[in-house]
């Protein structure tokens, strides 16, 4: 191909085309800084990480603690309670995900749920995934929906007793955050 | 139709500004010798009403800023620091929460006078366009006033609005996630979040202000629409308008004065009527009220996101709802501006005032039963309203008679027959 110039074109164009390209770039980066210093600063993301010691908690009692601004529900599930949860199948679920966090595609089982051999302690981010809300059902005496887990006041989404979304508006199952196991009865969450 | 300039300086002084800056020439052919249809009805003090209630929320508002101390610790309790030690803070901060909602109740009026007599139609488009902007800048703003007091209401309105951004997780998993922890500055709703809305909340009511100076502009070019929607006609001009001062300046005083009486009724025998009881508890992150209702000015919208069984889906509906108001303009096929001379849209007219009333009792109501039915009829009713009856009316239907001109209305409209008829000049 020959290269020709359209005799409209002329330097004049090019400086015009390369001086707004260049300012253009130059306001792009400028705007960054302005939108990035909402993002979550330093001293949050430093909060990333807490300790719990699980061996307070009774079976069939739950205890909230704060992560990351969020609340996190810890039950220590009784075995009708967990029994309950295993017998749900996959299919029948409105979100079939585990929503793990590390993981989240995995399928929304039980066992996919907990830690392995650790299956009575059901660890999730008590935030309902509707609009935010706090389910009900850590304290005894609270409503715990149709499935016997939890329930959200605001807009009546139901939870099993794996944390799973099984009627109501909220889309997905209750977040399982990253948790390891530090001893037997002590967890780190984050 | 904007009018030619017929100001004259008198001084010297005034000479000497008017050739370097013409600012009172402009105030003079803006708001002394502007030409302003004569039939106006009380329904167009609205404007004025609204300047008088932007202006209170401004004063008050920065008076109450001298006060407010916006951290997650302090913010409660500087509140009622106001309400008990500062001098007249009581009465600041009720007559700043009582104009919010007397704020929406006349720009609510102002918008249904505007669809009523077909206001937004050409050549007005443009000053509708700014005035649906502006009521989304009042939304935003009051969400985020609202949102300072950081009481339990407080704190669940931002939580619930600000999460309705990870819906955005349907179509870009991890999108609407990134979104709300940009909105928040952190994991959850938290003081990074209380800095910014109060940051923010100071800065839209000058937005409001500036924007509120285009509409005003605007409307200054074709000047106002009437009752009759009929335009004012060059032959007639002298006979069919008024010069907005001294006739529409008292009006317009007179009109606020009456609106004054009702608000210094709220402020001073009911300041919480229109508010929650369970946003005088503080904000508790790990506890959600039993039943999160908005304010009574958000309770439409909000019964609209609700009506729609998806996250998704209700979200979009909800600003849907903002967004479908912009192609009003267009959407509306009549040539006929007020609807005094449209049989067959009037009564639709009136259903959609009464839909959205219901929507606005039905947002109040817990979300279930009948209750979702009824909403959902609604919720239908509001986007046909604008889709289909607005188009299709507009195309089917034979209109009544129109007068010939404004002066025509005026003079055949008397009862008494002795007066006299109006013969337009040849």
């Amino acid at each position: 191909m020959v290269a020709t110039l359209d005799e409209n074109v002329t330097r004049r164009d090019f400086i015009h085309i390369a001086a707004l390209a260049f300012g253009g770039v130059g306001a792009a980066a400028a705007l960054w800084p302005l939108l990035d210093q909402m993002n979550p600063d330093a001293s949050t993301l430093s909060l990333a990480s807490i300790d719990l010691d699980l061996t307070p908690i009774e079976p069939g009692q739950a205890v909230t603690v704060v992560w990351r601004g969020k609340p996190v529900f810890v039950r220590n599930r009784t075995p009708e309670e967990i029994e309950k949860a295993k017998a749900v199948q996959v299919a029948e679920l409105k979100d079939p995900t585990a929503q793990v966090m590390d993981a989240p595609e995995m399928p929304a089982t039980d066992e996919n749920r907990t830690k392995p051999g650790k299956e009575q302690w059901l660890v999730m981010v008590g935030i309902c995934t509707h609009l935010g809300c706090i389910p009900k059902g850590q304290q005894t005496g609270d409503t715990r929906g149709d499935f016997g887990g939890w329930f959200c006041p605001c807009h009546g989404s139901h939870y099993d007793t794996a944390g799973r979304v099984r009627k109501g508006p909220a889309p997905t199952n209750l977040a399982i955050p990253p948790y390891t196991f530090e001893t037997d009865t002590k967890i780190k969450i984050g | 139709m904007s009018h030619p300039s017929t100001y004259e300086p008198k001084t010297g002084l005034t000479r000497w500004l008017d050739s370097r800056l013409p600012l009172m020439r402009f105030l003079n052919d803006t708001i002394v010798t502007f030409p302003t249809p004569r039939n106006l009805s009380y329904l167009w003090t609205f404007g004025g009403i609204l300047a008088f209630c932007l202006a209170v929320q401004i004063v008050t508002g920065i008076v109450l800023a001298m006060h407010y101390a916006a951290t997650t610790g302090d913010a409660f309790s500087s509140i009622e620091h106001m309400m008990r030690d500062v001098n007249y803070g009581w009465l600041i901060r009720y007559t700043h929460a009582v104009g919010a909602s007397m704020f929406f109740l006349a720009v609510y009026i102002h918008m249904f006078r505007g669809l009523y007599y077909g206001s937004y139609k050409a050549p007005r488009e443009v000053i509708w366009m700014l005035g649906v902007i502006i009521l989304f800048l009042m939304i935003a703003t009051a969400f985020m006033g609202y949102s300072l007091v950081w009481g339990q209401m407080s704190f669940w309105a931002v939580t619930v609005i600000t999460n309705l951004f990870s819906s955005l997780d349907g179509l870009i998993p991890g999108l609407g996630t990134s979104i709300v922890q940009w909105v928040w500055g952190g994991f959850a709703v938290d003081n990074a979040t209380l800095n910014r809305l109060f940051s923010l909340h100071y800065l839209f009511p000058f937005i409001i202000a500036g924007v509120v100076a285009l509409h005003i502009w605007a409307l200054h070019i074709p000047g106002n629409n009437n009752p009759t929607g009929v335009d004012v006609s060059e032959k007639l001009k002298e006979k069919e308008t008024l010069p907005f001062h001294p006739y529409y300046t008292v009006k317009d005083v007179f009109a606020i004065g009456v609106f004054a009486i009702l608000f210094a009724y709220i402020i001073f025998y009911a300041p919480n009527y229109l508010g929650h009881a369970d946003n005088y508890v503080e904000a508790n992150p790990l506890q959600t009220p039993p039943h999160i209702v908005p304010e009574w000015y958000f309770l439409p919208f909000y019964a609209i996101l609700r009506a729609v069984p998806s996250k998704l889906g209700g979200v979009i509906a909800m600003v849907g709802a903002i967004i479908v108001l912009f192609f009003i303009p267009w959407l509306d096929t009549s040539r006929v501006r007020s609807t005094r001379y449209r049989p067959l849209y009037k009564p639709f007219f009136f259903f959609f005032l009464f839909t959205c009333i219901a929507l606005g009792y039905l947002g109040a109501k817990p979300a279930e039963g009948w209750y979702v039915i009824a909403s959902q009829f609604f919720t239908f009713y509001y986007f046909a309203h604008f889709l289909i009856v607005m188009p299709v009316v507009g195309i089917i239907e034979t209109p009544k008679p129109r007068p010939k001109s404004i002066a025509e209305s005026i003079f055949n409209e008397r009862r008494d027959p002795s007066s006299p008829r109006l013969v337009p000049a040849e």
